[in-house]
C-alpha cells in the first residue's frame, strides 16, 4: 500500500499534498483505509484523528470501500424541479440498492449529491467523473448497461 | 438593456483545445500590452478605475483588493482562482472553463503581475474533474508559446465540499485541512494562504480582466450602472424554456432575462444568487439585475405557480445545513433548528409559534455566524416570509386542523 505518488506542491509545503494523497488512495483502492490514514498522519506528523476528520469532511473521500462505478445523482432544487426524484427511484430500481449503499458485487455505489453545476441539463448525475444530463428512465437503463 | 457578449465573445468561436484560434481573436494582446506598457501599479489603477466588482458572489471591488495585496511586502504572494462553483444553480464558470480557458489564463497572468504573485493556484471543484485535462492543456499551450514565463500555475482539485468556495475555507483546504471558515481579520490580501498575502478571485472576474486592460477602464465603466459596471454572466435554470448561460449588461431587468430571453411564463418567484440568494416575487419582475439590488453569483432559478414555497425553503435549508462546515455554532445549530421547523411545516405539523421562531433564529444567525453561509442562510426564509407569508400561515392553520382531527391540539 506504499505506492502513493504525490505531485510536488505549489508552494513546497508538504501538507499541501495531503488532499492529493487521500484522493489518490480513494482512486486506487476505492476508499481511504485505516492504514492509509495512519500512514499519512505519521508521514506528516499529524494525529490520526485529524486525518480521519479531514477524510470524512469531503464527500469525494470515503472510509468505506465504494464500488467501481460511483453514481452521484443531483438532488438540489433545479434538478429536483426536473423530476430528479423519479431518476433516483429509477436508478434504485435498476441496481437494486438505496442511496448510501454499494451493490454486493462491488460494481455500483449510489449517492445523492448537491448541485454539480449541470442545472442547464437537469436532471443530472455523475458516474465517477463523467457527467450525464437530461436524464430519463430510458437513458438511465442505457447508461447503466454501458458501465462495464 | 440588451444582451452583450464580452466574456462570451470567444465561446463557440474559438477551439478551446487550440491556442492559435484564441491568438487569432486578439488573444493575449492584453497580456502583451501589460508587459510592454504598464507597471503593476498602472494595472491596479486601471482595474480600480473600471470599478469591476467580484463576480463570485460578494461583489467586493476588485481593484481595491488588488491594491491591498500589491502594497504588502512579502517574500511570497499568491493568486488563487476560485473555480469551486458550488452555488446551487450556478454553472457559468464551468461554461467559461469549457469554452474559453485561455481568457482566464490571460487574466491570471495579468492579475499575478499586478499584485506581484509568482505562484497561482486554480482551485477546481472535484465535480468538475472532467474539465481538468482541457484546462491543463490550455496552460501547457500558453506556456509553450512563452506566454507564462516566470509564472507557476497549479491546479488544485477539491474533494467535494460546497463551503470550500468560501475563500478562507478554500485556503484551509489547499493547506490540507478540513475546509472551515477562518476568523477575520486578518484578511487574505495581508495574510492568506500559508499566512502570505493572497488574492482570491472568481473565474469570471479574472476572465473580465483582459477585456478591461485591452479596451480601457473608461470603456468598461460606460457599460452597466453607476455602481455595477460591465456585463455579467447569468446561469438560468428551473421553470424556463431555455436554461443556459447568458451575458447581460448590468442593470438589465430580470424580466428581460427570464421572460424575454429564457421564455419563462406563469412565474411565481425567482431566486437570484443560489441557495442563499434573495427572492424576487413576480410582482417585482422588472427589478434591475445589479449589485444595488440582487445579483450574487448570477445564479437565477425560476419557479412557476405550481411550486410550493415551503417545500422550496425546506430543501434549501437542507442543503445549507448539510454544507455548513460546522465550525461556528450559530450556523451549525441554526440551520439544523430551521430544518426542524421547516420540516414540520412541510409535513403539516407546524405550530403557531414557528414563524416567530424562524425570525428570531434568522436574526441571530445573520449577526453572529463566522462566514457568508450562516450569515446569509436565512435570506430565503426571510424573503419568502416577506412575500409569501400567507403560505406559511396556511400551513400552520392546516397543521392545527390536522392535529385537532387527531385529537391533540
Ligand atoms: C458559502 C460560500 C460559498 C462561496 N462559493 C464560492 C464559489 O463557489 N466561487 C466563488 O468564486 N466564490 C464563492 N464564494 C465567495 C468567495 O468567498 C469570495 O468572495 C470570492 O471567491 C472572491 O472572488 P471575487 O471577488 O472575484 O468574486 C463563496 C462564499 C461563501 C460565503
Ligand atoms: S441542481 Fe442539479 S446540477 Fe445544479
Amino acid at each position: 500500500m506504499n505506492t502513493i505518488q504525490t505531485q510536488d506542491s505549489l508552494t513546497g509545503r508538504e501538507r499541501e499534498n495531503l488532499l492529493r494523497k487521500l484522493k489518490q488512495a480513494q482512486h486506487d483502492f476505492g476508499y481511504v483505509s485505516k492504514d492509509m490514514m495512519t500512514e499519512t498522519a505519521q508521514s506528516l506528523g499529524l494525529s490520526i484523528g485529524e486525518v480521519y476528520g479531514i477524510t470524512t469532511f469531503y464527500s469525494f473521500l470515503s472510509v468505506r470501500p465504494l464500488g467501481k462505478f460511483v453514481i452521484r445523482i443531483c438532488k438540489s432544487i433545479p434538478c429536483y424541479m426536473q423530476n430528479a426524484e423519479m431518476i433516483i427511484a429509477c436508478v434504485a430500481d435498476e441496481i437494486g440498492i438505496k442511496p448510501g449503499e454499494t451493490t454486493g458485487d462491488g460494481k455500483f455505489s449510489f449517492e445523492l449529491t448537491n448541485c454539480i453545476g449541470a442545472c442547464d441539463i437537469a436532471p443530472a448525475m455523475l458516474i465517477n467523473h463523467q457527467v450525464y444530463g437530461q436524464l430519463t428512465p430510458g437513458k438511465i437503463a442505457e447508461i447503466l448497461r454501458g458501465c462495464e | 438593456m440588451p444582451e452583450k457578449r464580452i466574456l462570451l465573445k470567444n465561446c463557440g468561436r474559438i477551439d478551446p483545445k487550440n491556442i492559435d484560434t484564441y491568438l487569432a481573436q486578439d488573444g493575449f494582446k492584453a497580456w502583451q500590452k501589460t508587459q510592454k506598457e504598464m507597471t503593476p501599479d498602472a494595472v491596479v489603477a486601471e482595474i480600480k478605475a473600471s470599478e469591476l466588482r467580484g463576480r463570485g458572489g460578494a461583489g467586493f471591488p476588485c481593484g481595491l483588493k488588488w491594491e491591498l495585496a500589491a502594497r504588502e511586502e512579502s517574500d511570497e504572494k499568491f493568486l488563487i482562482c476560485n473555480a469551486d462553483e458550488g452555488e446551487v444553480g450556478a454553472f457559468k464558470d464551468r461554461y467559461l472553463l469549457q469554452n474559453d480557458p485561455f481568457t482566464l489564463i490571460e487574466g491570471i497572468a495579468i492579475a499575478a503581475y499586478a499584485i506581484g504573485a509568482g505562484k497561482c493556484c486554480i482551485y477546481l471543484r472535484a465535480e468538475y474533474h472532467y474539465l481538468l485535462d482541457g484546462l491543463k492543456n490550455a496552460i501547457a499551450q500558453a506556456r509553450e508559446k512563452g506566454l507564462l514565463d516566470g509564472l507557476d500555475i497549479d491546479i488544485h482539485e477539491g474533494a467535494g465540499a460546497y463551503i470550500c468556495g468560501e475563500e478562507s475555507a478554500l485556503m484551509d483546504s489547499i493547506e490540507g485541512k478540513r475546509g472551515e471558515a477562518r476568523y477575520r481579520p486578518p484578511f487574505p490580501p495581508s495574510k492568506g494562504l500559508w499566512g502570505k498575502p493572497t488574492i482570491i478571485n472568481n473565474v469570471e472576474t479574472l476572465s473580465t480582466i483582459p477585456h478591461i486592460v485591452l479596451n480601457g477602464a473608461q470603456w468598461f465603466h460606460e457599460i452597466g450602472t453607476e455602481k455595477s459596471t460591465g456585463t455579467k454572466l447569468f446561469s438560468v435554470s428551473g421553470d424556463v424554456a431555455k436554461p443556459g448561460v447568458y451575458e447581460l449588461v448590468l442593470g438589465s431587468s430580470l424580466k428581460e432575462l427570464v421572460v424575454d430571453i429564457c421564455g419563462a411564463d406563469n412565474i411565481k418567484m425567482v431566486q437570484i444568487g443560489g441557495a442563499t440568494g434573495g427572492i424576487v416575487p413576480y410582482s417585482m419582475i422588472s427589478t434591475p439585475l445589479a449589485y444595488e439590488t440582487v445579483l450574487g453569483s448570477g445564479a437565477v432559478t425560476v419557479f412557476n405557480e405550481s411550486r410550493q414555497v415551503i417545500d422550496f425553503v425546506y430543501r434549501t435549508m437542507d442543503f445549507l445545513a448539510a454544507e455548513s462546515c460546522g465550525k461556528c455554532t450559530p450556523c451549525r445549530e441554526g440551520t439544523e433548528a430551521m430544518i426542524e421547523i421547516l420540516g414540520r411545516l412541510a409535513t403539516g405539523d407546524g405550530r403557531q409559534e414557528d414563524i416567530q421562531a424562524l425570525e428570531d433564529l434568522s436574526g441571530t444567525m445573520m449577526l453572529s455566524s463566522l462566514c457568508g453561509l450562516g450569515q446569509a442562510a436565512s435570506i430565503p426564509v426571510l424573503d419568502t416570509l416577506k412575500y409569501f407569508r400567507n403560505e406559511y400561515e396556511t400551513r400552520i392553520q392546516q397543521s392545527l386542523f390536522l392535529r385537532s382531527l387527531r385529537g391533540r391540539i
